[in-house]
């Protein structure tokens, strides 16, 4: 068992360190210069001359990376070429939105998809399963920017109900500690909503497929000729061992919520990491885009690692298969 | 392949005739819809809504955008860009996907894990991640689109042929093929490839959609194909302003959208489905 974490966490390890040195010789190999968007069309080459040594952009490339490498490490993210903030400070402000956002919607998301798929593979009648299958490959084709902008149609321009951009009003350090409550969650139900419907489609048909397969084998049978109610069946032995792979998945589900933040944010423009993202790259803020990325990298080797580990505590023959 | 029973089945009947017709309309676009005018007033012909005719008697089926452009002809030239850059993106993956899955199971060994290695770390590479980097540092087209999508999806394609391989280099027919003679790179095109086809068949169909949906994601972050080109994830992203006066403009692409998504997932259900059938024989 330790071997194997031993393993997979070098594995991790490897894997973050070849994100960062791809993401760093893509960013510098690619045309454009964060000089010249920083001092604008009337900067003399001269200036961009004298800007690009002050940032170290004039020394050679390899030597450029390993400085950056031993200063992340100690934990010196740099400046902001865009904004000359401290790229840690703005991380550190957009990462809990962007987190709120991500925890909130792959909880609702699973609870909501399990108990669809699980509805749809219970149940005897076929035209709720099949109105349950049109819905569900419906939201999995969903694009999320777009049901964003249409929830934004619905509700704030029509029914005037919920406002469609940022985390917090305008007011909201004037309002008393119920009231800026109330306005939080009217802030993250639209993108909340659309990012956890784009989810649960893909996951419901998962489980009804885990579900069917599991259904089919020979245990269950025997189940059935105990004759144990069908209730409990469904219950404890077929939605129970459909759940472990929907655990991997859960994992391997986290770089694609990722990249559904990213296009929720720039729709609902939620100050999270996506956002940051997005701009630094258009503005090829270097620092931050590497910061972003790296951060992003760990944290989906880390999604991928936990699932792995909560999916042999969930199945004891995946802890036997570790052992040898 | 038994084309007869997979036509029997609904979902694929319903995906069939879905991507006919949007490919039928994608390629008589200029038939089926009003040349431009030369001069057109903007301020009388923009933001009409659906079914409505302007001065000139246009009928505008889809209405108008805010430069009273047609909303159903963009849609039409528009799916010629979003079909065409998810086809040949998702084709380029399959190719790749093919050539590094088929190779790891024939040659096992040290190249096998080389590549399979190599496929579970480009795997676990954050996509959307690359793909901003990729289309954002160079000048976004439609070919970069192509490049990007198709370099950054053949994983997944890479290992469920390497799956089918190591399955057919396993059975007594690949054995007599090698002890006649045959070499492996023989056994790779004559066995391994084709017997590995109908489940990347089924992947690919399912792969097209998220493809196309990708696509449209970067177009409208304006980092995919660039307008005035039509594609439908930039008619949306430009519906987005106006999406107050003239809904239609962002609605229209994106239930378009949705509706080849849907197409694309049921009709890689349906083959999936026909392919790990009980009973089913065609595979081997």
């Amino acid at each position: 068992m330790l071997r194997h974490v031993a393993r997979r966490a070098l594995i991790g390890v490897l894997i973050v360190a070849g994100v960062i040195t791809l993401t760093f010789f893509l960013l510098r190999l690619a045309p454009g210069d964060p000089v010249e968007q920083l001092l604008g069309p009337a900067a003399t080459a001269e200036q961009i001359e004298v800007q690009r040594h002050l940032l170290g952009f004039d020394r050679p490339l390899p030597l450029q990376y390993t400085a950056w490498v031993g200063r992340f490490v100690q934990g010196d993210w740099g400046t902001s070429i865009a904004t000359g903030q401290r790229v840690a400070a703005m991380l550190g402000r957009a990462w809990p939105a962007t987190a709120v956002l991500v925890l909130l919607s792959l909880s609702f998301s699973y609870i909501l998809g399990i108990l669809v798929g699980a509805i749809q593979a219970s149940t005897r009648h076929r035209a709720l399963d099949t109105t349950l299958s049109v819905t569900t490959v419906t939201l999995f084709a969903l694009p999320g920017y777009w049901l964003g902008l249409m929830l934004v149609m619905v509700f704030t321009y029509w029914l005037r109900a919920l406002p469609a951009f940022g985390a917090t009003g305008l007011d909201a350090d004037f309002l008393g500690p119920g009231a800026r409550i109330m306005d939080r969650v009217r802030h993250i139900a639209l993108p909340l909503v659309t990012l956890t419907l784009i989810g649960v489609g893909g996951i419901a048909r998962y489980v009804r497929g885990a579900m069917l397969d599991v259904r089919a084998a020979p245990f269950v049978m025997v189940a059935r000729s105990r004759g144990i109610p069908e209730r409990q069946i469904s219950l404890r032995h077929v939605l129970g061992n459909a759940l472990i792979p929907v655990v991997t998945l859960l994992g391997l589900s986290l770089p694609a919520v990722f990249s559904g933040t990213v296009f929720v944010e720039a729709i609902f423009g939620w100050p999270g990491v996506g956002r940051v993202m997005v701009e630094a790259v258009r503005a090829r803020d270097y620092p931050v885009v590497m910061a972003a990325t790296t951060v992003s990298a760990i944290l989906v080797v880390v999604g991928n690692i936990l699932a792995d580990f909560l999916a042999s505590r969930v199945d004891p023959r995946l802890r036997a298969a570790d052992g040898k | 392949m038994g084309n007869r029973r997979l036509w029997r089945d609904g979902r694929a009947r319903f995906g069939i005739l879905v991507i006919g017709l949007i490919v039928l309309a994608a390629v008589f676009a200029p038939l089926l819809t009003r040349p431009e005018p030369a001069q057109v007033d903007i301020v009388a012909t923009r933001f009409l809504p659906p079914l409505s005719g302007d001065a000139s008697g246009a009928f505008h089926l889809l209405g108008t955008d805010r430069f009273g452009r047609d909303v159903w002809a963009r849609l039409a030239y528009g799916a010629r860009v979003s079909l065409a850059v998810g086809i040949l993106a998702m084709a380029l993956s399959v190719l790749l996907g093919l050539f590094v899955g088929a190779i790891a199971g024939v040659f096992q060994r040290r190249t096998g894990t080389v590549l399979m290695g190599a496929t579970d770390f480009a795997l676990a590479l954050p996509r959307v991640i690359l793909l901003l980097l990729l289309t954002a540092l160079w000048q976004p087209s439609a070919t970069l689109v192509v490049l990007v999508l198709g370099l950054t999806g053949w994983m997944s394609i890479a290992r469920l042929v390497y799956g089918e391989a190591r399955s057919v280099v396993a059975r007594p027919f690949v054995e007599s093929a090698y002890a006649l003679g045959s070499n492996r790179k023989r056994v790779l095109f004559k066995h391994v490839v084709p017997n590995s086809l109908t489940p990347v068949i089924a992947a690919a169909a399912l792969g097209v959609g998220n493809t196309i949906m990708l696509e449209a994601g970067l177009s409208f972050l304006g980092l995919g194909v660039q307008p005035p080109t039509p594609s439908w994830g930039n008619m949306i992203a430009s519906g987005r302003d106006t999406l107050v006066n003239a809904p239609w403009v962002a609605a229209a692409p994106g239930i378009a959208l949705v509706l080849v998504v849907v197409a694309f997932t049921l009709l890689g259900d349906a083959v999936h489905d026909r392919i790990t059938a009980p009973g089913n024989t065609t595979q081997d």
